[in-house]
């Protein structure tokens, strides 16, 4: 078990390189420069190359690259080219926010998701599951970002109920509960969908099983045969749950930015536009960190639910 | 655990009622800048962060008249109470020092703040060196060669050669405490603790998310002392998020709202500040090659723009056309034979002189290179879309290439050489705020790539005289006709095709009271109150 574990850990040091090799070519590939970001507009080129050299950044790009890597392997992420404030000072607090975002969303979109799939594949073919499917197949399809311009609108805008951006953490955990609201539902809203797809098949794929006509005939109760299916679903439904937690966590670029929500989608939203390289690998390498973990942990879950995977 | 219970605490919160919150006496603005602007002395994004971090925290020798709607703002005594060029020797300026100034931290404001601020910027190893703010005020401040301390209340500084441009660089250095910084010897901690002299003070920062100021109760003019007792700062660059935050009540002002949201605005009861001020959204050409290299053909793009029809039918009214580089009323205009209202028969007329027949063989055909967004660009797009179909209705056809804002920042400043080699023109809103910004750095022979921004580039020796001319006019009023003189011709050579002036607009809840909206990139907030 620890042997697994460990093997996976030093797996994850050649993804996380190649990671930050892509991220740091493809910002040099794309057009324009760090430099443009941090000078005022009407700084001349004389200008420009001149705090070029000051930031060292006239350096060969292989000769920039091991560098970042060497303080990296120091526990240093350097500072923003934007801000000079430190990169794990600023990643940190976007983490923060990010997760306690990806938390809520998730307990709000795994708790409706997972009743509305499991409700739907004991109803299979009657109304009411073609209902649950239709609200799936609405979470899946409608973009976040419009759902959440929608959400401001209606809540924001029009009620004036809840604020329409920001986090305002420093005014206190009710402020920001007000604040985390409307992010949560717009960021719920494709796992919500996703799961309640995944829930309902994977519970049906279960009762159509034999053993469960089994359990049926020796005489158990619904409520018996339902602990049963939910059992033996959950390897599978284990899996999307980690990747969903994982997209909620990565990918909410489209919802921080719409919500200002300070968290990692908007501030790599930031870094990719500054140009802000070291702020951009920094993120990178702490998603890319979290995915690795978050995956290993959901291997790890499997197992202890279902003894029949650590065999493999 | 802790998280947890937020996280089930968030889900009952939907269903809370929560209206919005706002505290009597704060100010609350919604910046256009992805992050508070740098608060350690010389401030970067922009003029937006010399607008809302610098001159509220800081005070330059040399400030900006901000109390007048009426007329372009003018320099005004700042921390020095006089100042003026040594008739013997004119690259030394003596600055008379304001006494009983104080800093955020308690510090009394002498000469040397104004040398140790010096030293900040230009001397590379002093320990004091702030590479950073340093790297952001350079560009302003490249006639000024020294400053030394004459007693405690007495400053020179010496220029690179003589100038009377002086003041307009003085006021963008922004003063800062010694003292304090001596308690951290550090920037990045002093931005986050900084002391200026400034009406307002810095009480909180969180990076990205918000600033807070309050007002400073020991500010020296009591004419200025602000009536508000908070000024709160949210960065909002989506206008959408800015428009929502504004509507929703989370803040009492926004900069740049979606000009297409005005009239809804209007009607929900909203204020919409406006005013001319220092901006110009242009097309600069490129003279060295055809068509632009033309002058008739310039001439005919000029009077083929219906600037009009943009400001109206695209951005509701919120820009006015655009004639030349500053606006009619302003002292640098003078009186340009060439006027470039809407005249499409004239500028085929043009066209035809040029040899350009919109029917015959030879096309007008260039490619110009624009950016998707940007600060201060607009409606880039769709205002371009219109150009070019303004254009194209006269027999000129322009090819658009949009590049993503720092792209298009980057390959302006180099010219139009290497990836720039195909262009023809480039689409980049500018400030003329002073004569340098105005006039200097594109058209004198001077200012050519690399050295500055004439990136066209343009050469004509009577505009490099009229120009060391005005540096050399100590008197405002003769130095002003010069320069109005110089704008006549460049406006007769059309280097550029001038569109159109933003206007600013701002939208305020109707609480936010006695706000002046001044002909320029700043403003004054300390006149400013919020109702209830």
């Amino acid at each position: 078990m620890w042997a697994y574990v460990g093997r996976r850990l030093l797996l994850a040091i050649p993804t996380l390189l190649g990671a930050s090799i892509i991220v740091f070519a493809m910002v040099h590939l794309a057009p324009g420069d760090p430099m443009s970001a941090v000078m005022p507009v009407d700084a001349s080129q004389a200008d420009i190359e001149a705090a070029r050299r000051m930031y060292g950044f006239d350096q060969p790009l292989p000769v920039q690259y091991l560098r970042w890597l060497g303080r990296v392997a120091q526990g240093d992420l350097g500072a923003s080219i934007a801000t000079r404030r430190p990169v794990l000072q600023d990643v940190y607090a976007a983490l923060k926010n990010s997760l306690v975002l990806a938390l809520s969303a998730s307990v709000l979109s795994f708790g409706i998701g997972i009743a509305l799939g499991l409700f739907a594949a004991f109803q299979r073919g009657r109304a009411l599951d073609k209902l649950m499917s239709a609200v799936a197949i609405v979470g899946v399809s409608v973009p976040h970002y419009w759902a959440g311009i929608i959400l401001i609108i209606i809540f924001s805008v029009q009620l004036n109920w809840l604020p329409a951006m920001g986090a305002a953490a420093e005014d206190g955990v009710l402020e920001y509960l007000k604040h985390m609201a409307l992010p949560t539902i717009a960021l719920a809203l494709i796992p919500l969908g996703v799961l309640t797809r995944v829930v309902r098949s994977a519970a049906l794929d279960i009762l159509a099983q034999e053993f469960v006509l089994a359990l049926r005939a020796k005489g158990l109760g619904r409520a018996m045969v339902f602990a049963h299916v939910v059992k033996n679903s959950a390897p599978q439904i284990l899996t999307v749950l980690g990747l969903q937690f994982g997209f909620a966590l990565g990918g909410s670029v489209l919802v921080e930015t719409v919500f200002s929500w300070p968290g990692t989608g908007y501030l790599m939203n930031l870094a990719i536009f500054q140009r802000d390289l070291p702020l951009l690998q920094g993120i990178i390498l702490v998603l890319a960190t979290f995915f690795v973990v978050l995956n290993l942990a959901v291997d790890l879950a499997q197992t202890l639910v279902d003894p029949r995977i650590a065999r493999h | 655990m802790r998280r947890l219970e937020t996280v089930v605490a968030s889900l009952f919160a939907l269903l809370a009622f929560a209206g919005p919150a706002g505290a009597q006496g704060t100010l609350r603005i919604g910046m256009t800048a992805s992050d508070i602007p740098y608060s350690g002395g010389q401030p970067d994004n922009g003029f937006e962060g010399f607008r809302f971090v610098g001159y509220q925290i800081y005070e330059p020798l040399i400030a900006w008249d901000l109390t007048r709607s009426d007329r372009p703002a003018a320099l005004v005594p700042g921390l020095a109470e006089s100042w003026e060029v040594r008739k013997a020797d004119p690259t030394k300026w003596v600055f008379k020092l304001r006494r009983n100034v104080k800093f955020h931290d308690g510090s009394p404001f002498t000469a040397d703040a104004v040398v140790f601020t010096w030293e900040s910027i230009k001397k590379k190893d002093a320990p004091h060196f702030d590479t950073y703010g340093s790297a952001q005020v350079i560009p302003r401040l490249a006639s000024l060669k020294a400053m030394k301390k004459l007693d405690d209340h007495t400053v020179e500084i010496e220029t690179n050669t003589p100038t009377s441009f002086v003041p307009y660089q003085v006021c963008y250095m922004m003063i800062v405490s010694p003292v304090q910084w001596q308690k951290f010897k550090d920037w990045r901690k002093f931005a986050d603790q900084p002391s200026g002299t400034g009406p307002f003070r810095l009480t909180k920062l969180v990076p990205r998310e918000r600033l807070e100021l309050e007002a400073f109760k020991e500010y020296w003019n009591p004419s200025r002392r602000p009536k508000v007792d908070k000024a709160i700062f949210l960065p909002m660059p989506e206008p959408t998020t800015r428009l929502a935050a504004l509507r929703s009540g989370q803040v009492d002002w926004i900069e740049v709202p979606p000009p297409d949201a005005i009239p809804q605005l209007k009607a929900a009861g909203f204020q919409i500040v406006m005013n001319t001020y220092p901006h110009n959204w242009t097309h600069t050409l490129r003279l060295d090659k055809e068509p632009w290299n033309n002058k008739l053909v310039r001439k005919a793009a000029n009077y083929a723009i219906d600037r009009v029809g943009i400001c109206k039918s695209l951005l509701n009214d919120t820009c006015a056309p655009a004639s030349g580089i500053t606006y009619k009323g302003h002292p640098w205009y003078g009186t340009p034979k060439e006027t470039y209202e809407y005249n499409p028969t004239k500028a085929k007329e043009l066209l035809r002189q040029a040899g350009f027949d919109g029917a015959s063989k030879r096309p007008v055909k260039a490619v110009h290179l624009i950016s998707t967004s940007g600060s201060g660009q607009m409606l880039p797009l769709p205002m371009n879309e219109l150009v070019q179909k303004n254009l194209k209705e006269v027999g000129i056809d322009i090819d658009l290439q949009p590049v993503e804002w720092n792209a298009l920042t980057q390959r302006f400043r180099v010219g139009f050489t290497g990836e720039n080699a195909g262009m023809n023109a480039w689409n980049i809103s500018f400030n003329f705020q002073e004569p340098w910004s105005a006039f200097g750095r594109f058209f004198h022979s001077k200012s050519v790539v690399p050295a500055s921004l004439n990136t066209m580039p343009y050469i004509n020796p009577e505009v490099d005289k009229l120009l060391d001319e005005a540096a050399q006019a100590f008197d405002i009023g003769r130095q002003n006709e010069i320069l109005a003189k110089l704008h006549e011709i460049v406006v007769d050579d059309a280097p550029w095709i001038f569109i159109v002036h933003d206007l600013n607009p701002r939208a305020m809840s109707a609480r936010v009271k006695g706000f002046v909206p001044p002909q320029s990139w700043f403003v004054d907030l300390t006149s400013v109150s919020v109702g209830k």
